[in-house]
């Protein structure tokens, strides 16, 4: 590991593109202040508007990690950055999930100094991203159906991966061999490190993505039955509860964050470190100790009960939450909304199975909790509406409730509760 | 409307017998919501219900009651056209009688034919006297439109997401006239022939319309009994719900 600190990277940037960071800081500090936000996008905003090549020149001579996929960025990217630090070096990482180009940019302005970057990155702007940054690795986690209303539907997501990763020779891709859709993005990358991360959800991997016809699946095997597109041999494993790395050797993950799609993101890490030149062995520690991240699984105490926030924002990620709620009889708080950022069209919440919530004590709440409220009526799931998670906490007396929300209800209610975590 | 639409063919035990058509390649966005809506207001009517969900390797049945049909993109809709055609189970079932209620991608393949990936024609199974083809821009948002008043349905209220503009033939009447959204393109909002009916609402569609699930129901059953109003009260309020916030009450 070098002891030298590197040289100041703000110096190298042309002058006005210093200007741009330096404003844009300022007005990061203001948003904060103003209690807007945590203030690491509008910085962005205003520097890309002084500067629209600012995020390709303060990447530049940085080594660059994007993290893409439906689910799972925040938290990947956290353990990526957690894999990365026995490096000892500054990491530069939009760690709060603002993941557009804004968020890019308010991340990397912020740590000048950091020779590395593990950024997260909307899957939308991925390709524009990756040129943007010439990023060194590519992390694709998985990609399922997610607020249709304004993104791409994910075949044609799919093909702008594949073709965003068959132009960047020089990029290394980890990908996650269990999903089809994401096999075939990464399909013509140059140098791919598959993962066999598991996917809990198929319901979007019917189909072949190079083909159309119909996936066979045989155990954790998928393959066409009319054209040559399969899985491919995996060089990371996770395994039941064990990761298996690419000596064979098998270890328990024992991480301190929760469920099957955590097990994922973190195997996933390990690919990342590997490509660092950080053994698994290293790289174990730190990743087991993330907790909670951007507010994600931190538990909260309110009027004497203990709230623990789980965020889930499509079909595939409430599958993950309902996967990782504690037994009855702890009482659950549903929270729904359709504002832009989630979605505007609450359709998704007839793709997820809420039977397993029958006969235990439920709430519902959030500006569309109407929504919700049929959608359990019609799996026969008794509930209660409340107006707040006030509400749900004094009518539950109980110790502690889990509670699952989607995005701007997620944020809602860390708003209530004192942004926690 | 009740001249042209058959008799009721009286069931083994009264099972009304719901067949979910290729959920593998059509079910994008909440398309189990209009299997769960009928089965739920068939039982509330103490009606018993038997669900097949065919999947695009499987033959489709042709003694299903009612088939639905759901969303899906470029790729998986021609695929479930071609299989469709080549299976022939539910061009049977059409003619046998069945009620088909197909939404979106499902609502073009039921026409003669459907813009493919790069605009192309393709073929449709050419139930519906409809052609469906791939317009400017994309309808994405909610919509609201006034039934037929042949079908005695409340006004619709939905969400679209497709860029298919569809005109009818002779042969198809209008579902609705669009009071705002998209719709077909031209003013008019789904299709319907004798008891195959098809809209561009997307997804759970008879979710906010139980008027809409109880026709195709009343088709296949006869006179439904009232539903309990405990039973209704939920969706009743989520329909002046979404129609309040659209500035258009029901």
């Amino acid at each position: 590991m070098s002891t030298s600190s590197p040289p100041s990277r703000r110096f190298s940037l042309p002058l006005r593109a210093r200007l741009a960071t330096t404003v844009g800081g300022a007005a990061g500090r203001a948003s904060r202040l103003a209690g807007r936000g945590d203030g690491s996008v509008i910085g962005g905003v205003i520097g890309l508007r002084l500067k629209p090549d600012l995020l390709a020149l303060l990447a530049r001579g940085r080594q660059v990690v994007l993290v893409t996929g439906t689910n799972g960025k925040t938290t990947t990217t956290r353990l990526v950055t957690a894999a990365l630090g026995s490096l000892g070096q500054q990491i530069a990482s939009n760690a709060f999930g603002a993941n557009m180009e804004a968020g890019l940019v308010a991340a990397l302005a912020k740590a000048p100094d950091a020779t590395l970057a593990v950024l997260e990155v909307d899957e939308k702007f991925m390709p524009a991203m990756l040129e943007k940054t010439g990023a060194r690795v590519v992390v694709l986690l998985n990609l399922s159906r997610d607020q249709m209303d304004r993104a791409a539907e994910i075949w044609m997501l799919a093909r702008r991966w594949r073709a965003a990763l068959a132009a960047a020779p020089g990029c290394r891709v980890i990908a996650n061999a269990d999903d089809p859709l994401v096999a075939w993005a990464a399909g013509q990358a140059r140098q791919v490190t598959w993962v066999a991360a598991g996917q809990r959800w198929h319901d979007d991997s019917w189909c072949c993505p190079n083909c159309g016809s119909h996936l066979r699946r045989d155990g954790e095997d998928w393959y066409c039955g009319e054209c040559p597109n399969r899985r491919p041999p995996v060089r990371w494993v996770l395994a039941g509860d064990e990761m298996i790395d690419p000596t064979g050797r098998s270890r328990p993950l024992d991480l301190a964050l929760p469920g099957r799609a955590n097990q994922s993101n973190a195997v996933i890490a390990f690919a990342v470190a590997e490509v660092f030149g950080i053994s698994a062995t290293q790289a174990l520690g730190p990743v087991r100790q993330v907790r909670s991240v951007a507010g994600r699984y931190t538990q909260v105490e309110r009027h004497g009960c203990t709230l623990r926030l789980l965020l889930a924002k499509n079909p595939a990620g409430w599958l993950e939450a309902l996967d990782i709620l504690v037994p009855p009889p702890v009482p659950v708080l549903l929270a729904v909304n359709a504002q832009t950022p989630d979605g505007k069209d609450t359709s998704w919440l007839w793709d997820v199975d809420y039977r397993r919530l029958r006969g235990r004590q439920v709430f519902v709440t959030g500006e569309r909790k109407l929504d919700l409220a049929v959608r359990l009526e019609a799996d026969e799931v008794a509930f209660r509406m409340v107006s707040s998670v006030d509400e749900a906490v004094d009518a539950a007396r109980s110790k502690s409730m889990e509670v699952i929300a989607n995005y701007t209800a997620f944020q809602q209610i860390r708003a209530v509760l004192g942004r926690v975590g | 409307m009740d001249q042209d639409l058959g008799r009721y063919r009286p069931r083994g035990p009264s099972a009304v017998r719901l067949v979910w058509v290729f959920p593998d390649l059509l079910s994008t966005y909440g398309d189990r919501g209009n299997l769960l809506v009928l089965a739920r207001r068939a039982r509330l009517r103490g009606l018993s219900v038997e669900i097949a969900e065919v999947n695009s390797d499987q033959q489709v049945p042709v003694d299903g009651d009612i088939y639905l049909l759901g969303g899906g993109e470029d790729l998986p809709q021609i695929l479930a056209a071609r299989r469709l055609a080549a299976g022939g189970g539910l061009a049977a079932a059409a003619r046998h009688g069945a009620v088909i209620f197909a939404v979106c991608a499902g609502y073009q393949i039921m026409g003669t034919e459907f813009g493919g990936a790069e605009g192309e024609p393709v073929p449709g199974l050419g139930l519906l006297d409809i052609r469906s083809s791939r317009g400017e821009r994309r309808g994405v948002g909610e919509i609201t439109a006034d039934v037929d008043p042949a079908l005695g349905v409340e006004r619709l209220t939905g969400f679209e997401n497709h860029q298919g503009v569809t005109r009818r033939g002779p042969e198809a009447k209008p579902l609705a006239t669009v009071v705002t959204g998209v719709g077909n393109g031209d003013g008019t909002e789904g299709a319907y022939s004798g008891r195959v009916v098809g809209t561009y609402l997307h997804g759970p569609a008879l979710v906010r319309n139980p008027g809409l699930a109880d026709m195709l129901l009343g088709w296949v059953a006869g006179t439904l009994p009232p539903a309990d109003p405990r039973q209704e009260d939920l969706v009743l309020k989520l329909r002046a719900d979404r129609l309040a916030a659209q500035g258009v009450p029901g």
